[in-house]
């Protein structure tokens, strides 16, 4: 099942994350006017308007803001909210891991890999 | 302009169906439009306003002020998920105020149960267009795990533990047990909520609200056309709305739009919330609950776990009675939109129509408020203080 492949068509304004994902490199947007990195990804800086945005490769550190095993699932699986070294909080999954060990606070390392069929910048507990 | 004292909420209806598969979607509209109708003493045709949320099928309103055969001079359809009603509560005294309309008839109405909604966890329906879809969608976020992350960053900041969320569904259930609509009227316990099977840490299927066909309704009006009719007068004294994000990636799942909401109802009402007798909240899940409070200022940040604790906010027993139909949790919760409903119980609270066994004393000014999309994500909240005169 690819829920992202048939909705990118209409998000052209953010197909070189998913180009350079292929490739291996979570970017990320960041403002040169107001120096910040935001999530998700616009053409327009969301804190200072600047279109001056351009993409910079992320250093794949984070920590975990929260989240939620669910249960409820064929396979349990768990979404966290990941804060950034950089600055941003983005939604992924926690994989790899052991899943009863994901604590709110706790480090995770960048994991790009596949969730159904599409390639997601995941994350595993560092 | 203020709006205070400028409209009142003379009719309110809840359709009694919970499921219903034989009738059609603008048929509950229909009959939950009639049945605020009537309990206002008034007719279709005195409607020159109407009001509707995303449950509404075709092209905001205009499909069913077709159906309904309805000749209206303003209209809103403006959605913000399940608090859309009491934003359009807001809307409806703007319009009145202004003179865009005199009758205002807000609806809702859904038939998830006989469309096959999922339980546990649906895939959310959301547009491919959106934004936000590519940043979410593919990670499996449902409702769910949504509500689930603010609960559990809520545990961690603050301490809130899985008991206290628990209270909110225990004090729910004791004021279901009296309402015979109710999907669920066994009253639980905190051990009862505790050995409901897990859904999405650390929620379990008793933290969650209950899935319902079903509908309601409400008319809003000016004061003379009020005070004309026979129905006890419910005052809008005061009202607001917001809207909260992820802002860029600064994301604080710990406080909600009401935040936002409270000092500007609370401001246009001049009151504050130890005034308030009764509350209708939006509780799509326990912690849902515990947030709103917090934000609405009957409790300090952080504190709300502890506020519900050991029946606070059962009627009769706590300081601070709540939903006393028995709220999303136990009673209804029509097309996974609790907005309506809690507005409809306030009425019924301020005209002191509610069940003798919850029926605050001397209940003179209650607030309904909710939580409309993803407290986890983006939402609206929408806050209305009304008055028996």
């Amino acid at each position: 099942m690819s829920i992202l492949s048939d909705a990118l068509e209409h998000h052209p304004e953010t197909q070189p994350f998913w180009s350079a994902l292929g490739e291996g490199r979570f970017l990320l947007k960041h403002c040169r006017a107001c120096g910040r990195a935001h999530w998700y990804p616009r053409a327009i800086c969301p804190f200072c308007t600047s279109a001056d945005t351009e993409w910079r490769e992320a250093s794949g550190d984070g920590t975990i803001y929260s989240y939620s095993i669910m249960r409820k699932a064929k396979e349990p699986y768990a979404i966290a909210y990941v804060t950034l070294a950089e600055g941003p909080t983005m939604m992924t999954n926690i994989v790899d891991s052991d899943l009863e060990a994901i604590r709110i606070g706790g480090s995770v390392r960048i994991a790009i890999g596949k969730r159904d069929e599409d390639l997601l910048p995941l994350f595993r507990l560092a | 302009m203020s709006i205070s004292g400028k409209a009142y909420i003379v009719g309110a209806y809840e359709h009694p169906t919970r499921k219903a598969p034989d009738k059609s979607l603008a048929q509950l509209h229909a009959e939950v439009a009639l049945g605020a109708l009537q309990d206002a003493g008034l007719g279709k045709d005195d409607v020159d306003g109407y009001f509707c949320g995303g449950d509404a099928p075709g092209t905001g309103p205009l499909s069913l002020v077709d159906y309904m055969n309805l000749k209206v001079r303003h209209a809103d359809s403006t959605n913000i998920g399940g608090s859309s009603y009491i934003l359009h509560v807001n809307h409806a005294a703007q319009a009145i105020a202004a003179g865009k309309c005199d009758i205002a008839l807000v609806t809702l109405a859904g038939r998830p149960r006989s469309e096959g909604a999922q339980k546990g966890a649906p895939q959310r329906t959301d547009n491919p267009m959106q934004p936000d879809f590519p940043w979410e969608q593919p990670f499996g976020m449902t409702t769910l795990n949504a509500y689930a992350m603010c609960a559990m960053r809520h545990m961690h900041q603050f301490g809130t533990t899985p008991e206290q969320l628990a209270w909110v569904k225990v004090a729910a259930s004791h004021h279901a047990q009296h309402n015979p609509n109710a999907v669920l009227r066994d009253v639980v316990t905190v051990e009862d909520v505790a050995n409901s099977p897990i859904i999405a840490d650390p929620l379990r299927r008793l933290d969650c609200c209950v899935i319902s066909d079903g509908g309601g309704a409400v008319i809003v009006t000016r004061p003379e056309i009020a005070r004309s009719l026979k129905r006890p007068l419910v005052k809008v004294r005061g009202a607001a709305e917001a809207i909260k994000h992820l802002s860029g990636g600064d994301v604080d799942l710990t406080y909600s739009a009401g935040a936002t909401t409270a000092p500007l109802a609370f401001g246009e009402a001049g009151v504050t919330p130890a005034d308030i007798k009764y509350v209708s909240l939006y509780d799509s899940f326990t912690i849902t609950v515990i947030v709103q409070l917090e934000d609405l200022g009957f409790c300090k940040k952080g504190e709300g776990g502890r506020f519900v604790a050991d029946g606070n906010l059962i009627s009769g027993i706590g300081r601070l009675p709540f939903n006393t139909d028995g709220g999303g949790l136990c009673n209804n919760h029509p097309n996974h939109r609790g907005g309506m409903t809690k507005i409809i119980e306030a009425v019924r609270q301020l005209r002191g129509e509610a069940h003798p066994a919850v029926q605050v004393d001397g209940c003179d000014l209650a607030l309904a408020h909710g939580t409309g999309g993803l407290l986890g994500t983006r939402h609206g909240s929408a806050t209305l203080i009304l008055e028996r005169e």
